[in-house]
């Protein structure tokens, strides 16, 4: 879908199914166990998303109601620790498009942006709220990142505020490195100027 | 007036992209088997090249066995990546030190004693604890593996620039308590996201007594508080450090490079967009008792009831103990373990393992306890030997292995059971992250070095 060749898929909005992960400092560790991380390639990694923790037959993305959800909502500072891109892939790969939590790490930001994953950053009531309606069974929202808002079809409707950089790079799905090499004689005058 | 981090971030700019986004050049691009497999296939899909294959140095540490290095490696798997970056090395014209080389290691233990890693510079990595390189008063930052492929055919990096905190540590150390101590305690008071955003500052008396090797091991856990990364003003230690190592300049080039290297420095009005301090004589050794960096308590307190937290913490407390086998109230001090592993890119430099040697000398690895000592590099490790460590380790029972990350992150073989406590000087607590079902208590080397022999967790200071 994306993450696994040629270009990225851009994002600009999306509806589908919700599940939450009620926790908060998620870390890469979890998102994607290092023994999933000896490949050479982009793409295999989506059965080893939370592998350890989907051995638990209770574990939130186990649920029947949970099967085809495209939206994780979350806890704060997801995606702490390691920089392993491997996580996003995973996500992206098992079929995540969006992801919705209080607050993200850093390094785990700039990859989703790279990768055609949307990381929607909302107050925590907000998320709360978003984590109980999908508590009720099968929930969905709709997620637009041209006009930067979430909602749903029970009134629910926030506005969110993504990184400017990363918001052109998900809409446009740009190839960053193809767009860098263009700034060519500005980076061979700044090696000129620090020779 | 400018901060530290102001001037290492004006000094790079290759222009100006937008509102606070740069595209900024990149002085040294460190590269290991793990994270760069994926970019370098990108780069021969799209037929591109190593813009500065000679500003790139590349090592093997992630998945590399410890034992014995004239076996092959048993791993198919970890094989394939490791003959990848010796093949893609080879392709691209860039240095590697491989498993044959006195100069492997982990990335981050091998740039600095190099002298690779230079005040002012713009350092990158795909690894989080990139991070360690700060203690020079570098800009060095962890990055996903499309930004290894960016910077591999660009030399550059787009990046948003981060705020600025100030770390400020007064006062003095008591004996028995290091700079692991510090930043754990730091984690502890900011919290896992606390520096999310932002680089960190560390300044105050406390860290100018550091050394540079204790540097490392504050810059190297930045991110375990969320910071984008860690710094420290270059000063005397960092050229005492640098002077004669042999990437260091030298001659005429080194008294250039000390007058640069002595403007990255913050002025003293320089504003920082948040503030934080510690006092140094607070802090004790710390152990942690959960599944983050911080959560984490002094030696002398007790597992904490979440029932007392708040409402925030309650639950991922609630879980942490769960996972970790341990009972609200218990007294952290003794409580046993099964594993000790002195390592990783956090405190296996030869500082470290002296510390530890010293508290182990002429006593022995409790029974119930499996300790191993993991030097940071074949450097380091041939350092241990000259100075007679390896015997010391060796005769109170440790296992004395090669360079690599090891334990840290249970990569290669090196990993715990399910349910087996250890002792770890590395920096990462997580769930499973030794190995599935492992618990993990991190703290310094000279803790660890004594539960090993205690086979528990004890407070060094009395011991």
């Amino acid at each position: 879908m994306c993450a696994d060749g040629d270009g990225m898929t851009p994002f600009v909005r999306h509806r589908g199914k919700v599940v939450a992960l009620p926790r908060r400092d998620v870390d890469t560790d979890q998102i994607i166990p290092k023994q999933f991380l000896k490949g050479v390639e982009r793409t295999g990694f989506g059965e080893g998303l939370f592998f350890d923790w989907r051995a638990d037959p209770n574990f939130e993305l186990n649920r029947p109601e949970a099967r085809g959800a495209t939206i994780l909502v979350t806890g704060p500072n997801f995606g702490c620790g390691s920089s392993r891109e491997h996580a996003v892939w995973a996500l992206a790969q098992y079929g995540f498009r969006a992801i919705i939590a209080p607050s993200f790490a850093d390094i785990f930001l700039s990859n989703c942006y790279r990768n055609g994953v949307l990381p929607v950053q909302l107050p925590a009531a907000e998320v709360d709220t978003l984590i109980q309606r999908a508590a009720g069974g099968s929930y969905e929202l709709a997620v637009d990142l041209e006009e930067c808002v979430v909602s749903d079809d029970r009134g629910f409707s926030a506005h969110f505020s993504p990184d400017p950089y990363g918001r052109e790079l998900l809409l446009r799905g740009l190839d960053e490195i193809g767009r860098t090499l263009l700034e060519e004689p500005s980076i061979a005058a700044y090696e000129r100027s620090h020779a | 007036m400018k901060t530290l981090f102001d001037r290492v971030w004006d000094a790079h700019v290759v222009r100006e992209l937008a509102d606070n986004v740069a595209l900024l050049y990149v002085d040294l691009h460190l590269v290991h088997e793990v994270t760069s497999p994926q970019a370098f296939a990108g780069l021969k899909r799209e037929n591109r090249t190593v813009r500065r294959p000679e500003l790139t140095l590349a090592t093997v540490d992630h998945n590399v066995p410890t034992g014995d290095r004239s076996l092959p490696i048993t791993d198919e798997i970890a094989a394939r990546q490791v003959d990848a970056l010796g093949s893609n090395a080879r392709e691209f014209g860039i240095e590697l030190f491989d498993l044959r080389s006195p100069d492997q290691g982990i990335v981050h233990i091998i740039g600095p004693e190099l002298g690779a890693t230079q005040p002012g510079m713009v350092i990158v990595c795909g690894d989080s604890h990139t991070s360690t390189h700060g203690a020079f008063g570098a800009f060095a930052l962890g990055i996903g593996t499309s930004e290894v492929e960016h910077v591999l055919a660009t030399q550059c990096i787009v990046l948003k620039k981060p705020r600025n905190l100030e770390a400020r540590i007064s006062g003095s150390l008591e004996p028995g308590v290091g700079a692991k101590d510090l930043i754990l305690a730091l984690i502890g008071k900011i919290g896992t996201a606390g520096a999310t955003g932002h680089v960190i500052e560390y300044t105050g008396d406390a860290v100018r007594a550091l050394s540079m090797e204790e540097r490392m091991t504050v810059c190297n856990m930045s991110i375990e508080a969320g910071a984008r990364a860690g710094m420290i003003a270059p000063d005397e230690v960092t050229f005492d450090y640098l002077e004669g190592r042999p990437r260091a300049p030298a001659g005429a080039a080194w008294t250039a490079a000390l007058a640069r290297w002595q403007t990255f420095r913050s002025d003293p009005t320089a504003r920082y967009d948040a503030h934080v301090s510690l006092d140094a004589g607070n802090v004790g050794p710390q152990v942690t008792w959960g599944t983050t960096p911080g959560m984490v308590a002094d030696i002398t307190a007790r597992v904490p009831d979440p029932a007392q937290l708040g409402e925030n913490e309650r639950e991922a407390a609630t879980r942490a103990l769960e996972y970790m086998g341990l009972k609200p109230g218990t007294p952290l001090a003794g409580i046993p373990i099964d594993r000790v592993f002195l390592g990783s890119c956090t405190n296996a430099r030869i500082e470290d393992l002296r510390t530890a040697a010293n508290v182990v000398r002429g006593r022995h690895v409790s029974s119930r306890v499996r300790a191993m000592v993991v030097p940071g590099s074949q450097r380091v490790k041939a350092q241990a030997e000259r100075e007679g460590l390896d015997r010391v380790f060796r005769d109170a029972g440790f296992e004395w292995r090669n360079a690599g990350c090891s334990m840290c992150l249970g990569m290669n073989a090196d990993v715990l059971g399910a349910g087996e406590r250890c002792a770890a000087t590395s920096n990462r607590n997580f769930e499973g992250r030794q190995g599935r079902g492992g618990r993990t208590h991190l703290m310094s080397p000279a803790m660890a070095a004594a539960a090993a022999i205690e086979g528990r967790l004890v407070d060094v200071r009395g011991w």
